[in-house]
């Protein structure tokens, strides 16, 4: 397996406060990692500073090439796709906007008119609610769509920040599913941030977990999740 | 009902200049949420330069077009070199750098110019339109430029990528980063349409009240009212207002015994207070709700 993203003593910084500590993780191409740990660990802060949208120091390569100092619009263009908090949907514009703004950086036109098809075809909801403004969508629907707008960068690498905040547990399955299986069948690398650990564990290959802004535990996903000390004392459940 | 009806007429005519007026205003403000108090005068100026090059010989319609260009890049270089460093910087920042891009450029008209008023030609002529006497050719071309323009744009945000872009990034910025789109190059891009569209409602407003370094104060101020009337952050809600403006503000003039043309101003700031007060969010704006 080649590394996909190498992440080197990474320190973050909000004004005066150090949200990362010297955080090191990797992720394999092809994998799906889920990075976990409680409120206020640095999870976030991981994302956003993969992608230059905090101040930080260390080293950041993806497939062997630097990202520091490279703009965040600019890593995208490395076929990185974010999903972030909150899911950033362009709440003015309608569904089918969304889905276009995805692959505002590829120049194939005909590829993107296929690509939005198959959207709809992976998330049936989006086609009956095309021409919606994506405000109106329900908060499950709002995550389909961020998961589809990142996906329609045609990504390598999809970077998610708590995609199962906010839904109802049925959802979060139906989601996880689907996330799942774009990992397997599209071969896109997923890097997920969850607080929800024991399902991100059912999903995932590979884990890390993250307490105040380091790396306290990686491994597979499998033994984390057999592990009891480490669920009791770092995931709670 | 004659003097109604080209009272209406007229008003829209104007109106059609308080309407580009306004979606200058509200294209900068989506874009950084500032309202900028110079962009009467950034008109006006590019109104100077237009006449400037038909002075050297340039027909109307091609100095007309080289303005629109000259307009553009002036205006992404004024965002780049003033505004783009203060991004960051608080509210009264802003507001003082606009008011001293409002000085000097007021102030470079004068000098370059002088304060004396000049005539303004008009590509429409003045004769009656289409024989009626309701309104001139010329009033009549303002609207039509102002219909075209608006229905370009329309086209321009709706069915094209960068309109797309430009239209993501006013609205989430961080999103559109997280896509990949150049939310700063983005901003520039917006100051230099809004800077094409003043310059095109400064020249069409120049023969009806000819052109000096002041001419843009009263004009801009209805833009504001206009602005406010549709909503700051609705294009279509400003040009709605600056029609409503434009005739409200000739029936007023009109038919309230005492306003006539004197206090045909304070009826606008009136305008921009009531709206304020009853409905601050405009006719077709987005109440803004933020989390605290």
């Amino acid at each position: 397996m080649t590394t996909l993203l190498n992440v080197k003593d990474l320190r973050a910084y909000y004004g005066q406060v150090q949200a990362l500590h010297g955080l090191s993780f990797s992720l394999d191409e092809g994998s799906l990692t889920t990075l976990l740990g409680a409120n206020g660990a640095g999870k976030t802060t991981t994302l956003r500073a993969i992608c230059n949208m905090v101040r930080s120091t260390g080293a950041v390569e993806f497939d062997g090439k630097p990202l520091n100092n490279r703009s965040t619009e600019n890593i995208v263009r490395f076929g990185i796709a974010h999903v972030p908090q909150g899911r950033g949907t362009f709440t003015t514009m309608t569904v089918e906007e969304n889905l276009q703004l995805g692959a505002i950086t590829r120049k194939d036109s005909a590829g993107i008119v296929s690509d939005i098809e198959r959207m709809y075809a992976h998330f049936p909801v989006l086609k009956q609610r095309h021409t919606q403004q994506a405000g109106t969508l329900s908060g499950g629907e709002q995550q389909m769509l961020a998961v589809a707008r990142a996906l329609m960068l045609r990504p390598r690498l999809m970077l998610l920040d708590e995609p199962s905040f906010g839904l109802a547990p049925l959802v979060v399955r139906d989601l996880f599913g689907i996330l799942g299986k774009i990992n397997r069948e599209d071969k896109v690398s997923i890097l997920v941030v969850e607080q929800n650990a024991q399902l991100a564990l059912e999903l995932a290959d590979q884990a890390y977990v993250i307490e105040t802004g380091r790396i306290v535990m990686s491994g597979n996903a499998k033994d984390i999740a057999n592990n009891e000390e480490i669920r009791k004392s770092y995931l709670g459940y | 009902m004659e003097l109604f009806t080209n009272q209406v007429l007229a008003g829209i005519a104007t109106g059609a200049i308080y309407a580009c007026m306004a979606l200058a205003v509200v294209m900068i403000y989506q874009a950084i949420d500032h309202l900028n108090f110079a962009q009467g005068e950034m008109a006006m100026f590019s109104t100077f330069i237009s006449w400037q090059l038909m002075q050297w010989g340039i027909p109307y319609w091609g100095a007309f077009i080289l303005t629109l260009a000259l307009s553009f890049i002036a205006g992404i270089a004024i965002e780049r070199i003033l505004f783009k460093p203060l991004a960051k910087a608080p509210i009264l920042t802003n507001v003082a750098g606009f008011i001293a891009l409002f000085a000097i450029i007021n102030s470079s008209a004068g000098l370059i110019w002088d304060f004396t008023i000049k005539q303004y030609p008009t590509p429409f002529g003045s004769a009656p339109f289409l024989g009626s006497q309701l309104i001139s050719t010329h009033q009549a071309g303002m609207i039509g430029v102002t219909v075209l323009l608006l229905l370009g744009l329309y086209f321009f945000f709706q069915y094209t990528r960068v309109g797309l872009a430009m239209r993501a990034a006013a609205s989430v910025p961080e999103s559109a980063r997280l896509v990949g789109i150049n939310t700063s190059w983005m901003i520039a891009l917006g100051w230099g349409m809004a800077t094409a569209i003043g310059a095109i409602a400064g020249m069409l407003i120049a023969p009806v009240v000819f052109l000096e370094p002041n001419m843009m104060g009263g004009v801009l101020i209805y833009g504001f009212a206009a602005a406010v009337l549709g909503g700051l952050t609705s294009p279509f809600g400003a040009v709605v207002g600056g029609f409503l403006v434009g005739v409200f503000e000739n029936l007023a003039g009109t038919y309230i015994p005492g306003v006539g043309n004197e206090l045909k101003l304070p009826i606008a700031l009136a305008l921009i207070i009531s709206v304020l007060v009853v409905k601050p969010a405009g006719l077709f704006g987005r109440q803004i709700v933020k989390r605290v």
